[in-house]
């Protein structure tokens, strides 16, 4: 008999996903490339994904097992939708109690799916932002990085959130953050989008650049 | 013994086009004893009259509670409902520890449907003997629904089912436009009149009649004995009483 095979490492991965709450939603943001190991292999993936009229899903890591997650969890909406008529779809906080439950069976069978899932939902006039992480472990917090972001831009927007902090403060905000990334990851490209979840729905914006200076780079020890 | 050639079987079809094991055990709920439910816009509560075996014997119990915001009142076989009840709990408690949320009512009795179908359809097997109402509570709202063996579930104001829930059903009908805006004290009175509608010369006792209650920040819970007892005063003034006393001692003058 062959041995049971794991995944021992992931391999296409997704860098950071950073989202934070702002007065009327959330911004969650994302680049758009698929690393193979260091090679930049995929450079036109969407890494977040509207699952129901009222929640979005992003994941970092091993890019299979995301898509593996987003198939299971739209199976899970359609199960739950159709025949009968004004039933209240899943709500942002049970999406992530699934999502951690999948992922906490995984771990649990030594073969975790590699990723660190972010929930952003509204509904019901509340915003929801909640994390799942590879083991299946679950939290909720006002701003949420995940990837290399937890340590380059998680401390930029706990900095950065307010209360009332507005949908233009929080859209600066996540770019500057972005452009760190930018700067300071190599598993990054200069491609993003950034997903606004609201009272309105969600949209997922088209691919954008940043504006870089690398002409102090020079001056910056260990570069070229 | 066989009514018609086509009722030894449940999936064969009558010339008539129906299914007769499949009536028969409809017919099961009609023999068993009185369940009513009603619902306002805050709560649910379901009203049985019980039954003992033998005058030794205790009653036997026919509303139970399945999680913290649904209960279920039965009639027909018990030891079906049973089997439904373990079900159903099970279902309740695996998708609390799924989402982390209670179970939408619905959801839970459209598979009671699914299951009760399953078994109007297979060989060898044959439908359940028992009818529920169901009352709960979740995100969208109070709700009753009856389900019954053919695999049909239906959603109500207010219903009554197994024997003579004719009687108690005629009494919703007159007043369920009223339910609504009722509190509970309210809503329990109308379901103990009912209730009496259908019991004819039974008096209705704190033993031999149960009241569950769900409802919007009321956890599912019996209405205690003390509480049903000054209740049923309500329902059944002392003169009506000891008219029927009477009425009762005529019959009973056989010792």
């Amino acid at each position: 008999m062959d041995p049971t095979k794991k995944t021992l490492q992931p391999y296409v991965t997704g860098s950071s996903v950073l989202a934070i709450k702002y007065n009327e939603g959330i911004i969650v943001a994302a680049d758009t490339l698929g690393s193979y190991g260091s090679l930049a292999r995929f450079t036109d993936l969407q890494r977040m994904s509207k699952v129901t009229n009222h929640t979005l899903i992003g994941g970092s890591g091993d890019i299979s097992d995301l898509q593996q997650i987003q198939k299971t969890v739209e199976s899970l909406i359609l199960e739950n939708t159709g025949f009968k008529k004004d039933e209240e779809p899943l709500t942002p906080k049970e999406i992530q109690q699934y999502i951690s439950r999948v992922m906490y069976n995984r771990r649990s069978r030594f073969d975790p799916l590699w990723n660190h899932i972010i929930v952003a939902g509204y509904q019901n006039n509340e915003s929801f932002l909640g994390a799942v992480d590879i083991f299946g472990t679950f939290y909720e917090d006002n701003t949420i990085a995940s990837g290399f972001g937890a340590y380059f831009a998680q401390p930029l927007l706990r900095k950065g959130y307010k209360e009332d902090l507005t949908k233009d403060e929080a859209i600066d905000l996540i770019k500057t953050c972005l452009k760190v990334l930018f700067y300071r990851d190599a598993r990054t490209i200069n491609k993003f989008q950034i997903a606004e979840v609201s009272e309105g729905g969600i949209t997922i914006s088209d691919p954008f650049e940043l504006e870089t200076h690398w002409e102090i780079a020079d001056w910056q020890e260990g570069h070229l | 013994m066989f009514r018609t050639q086509y009722d030894s079987d449940v999936t064969t079809f009558s010339p008539q086009g129906r299914l007769h094991q499949i009536e028969y055990a409809m017919e099961a709920v009609k023999q068993g004893s009185t369940a009513i439910g009603l619902k306002s816009e805050t709560h649910a509560i379901v009203v049985t009259l019980l039954r003992s075996s033998s005058d030794l014997s205790s009653y036997q119990q026919k509303i139970f509670k399945v999680d913290e915001n649904i209960g279920i009142a039965i009639a027909g076989l018990t030891a079906d409902a049973r089997v439904l009840l373990k079900y159903m709990q099970n279902e309740t408690l695996n998708h609390k520890y799924v989402f982390e949320s209670p179970m939408s009512v619905e959801k839970l009795v459209s598979q009671i449907a699914d299951k009760s179908q399953i078994h109007t359809q297979r060989y060898g097997k044959r439908p359940y003997g028992v009818g529920l109402l169901v009352i709960g509570h979740d995100k969208s709202g109070v709700h009753l629904f009856e389900t019954s063996p053919s695999g049909n579930y239906f959603n109500y104001y207010a219903q009554a089912i197994g024997s003579r829930a004719q009687s108690a059903k005629t009494y919703l009908e007159k007043n369920f436009e009223n339910f609504k805006k009722l509190s509970l004290d309210d809503l329990i009175f109308h379901g103990l009149t009912a209730i009496k509608e259908s019991s004819s010369k039974e008096v209705l006792t704190k033993d031999n009649c149960s009241v569950g209650i769900v409802g919007v920040d009321t956890p599912f819970k019996f209405l205690e004995k003390d509480k049903l007892e000054k209740f049923l005063e309500r329902v059944q003034p002392q003169d009506d009483l000891d008219d029927m006393d009477l009425n009762n001692d005529n019959q009973m003058n056989i010792d």
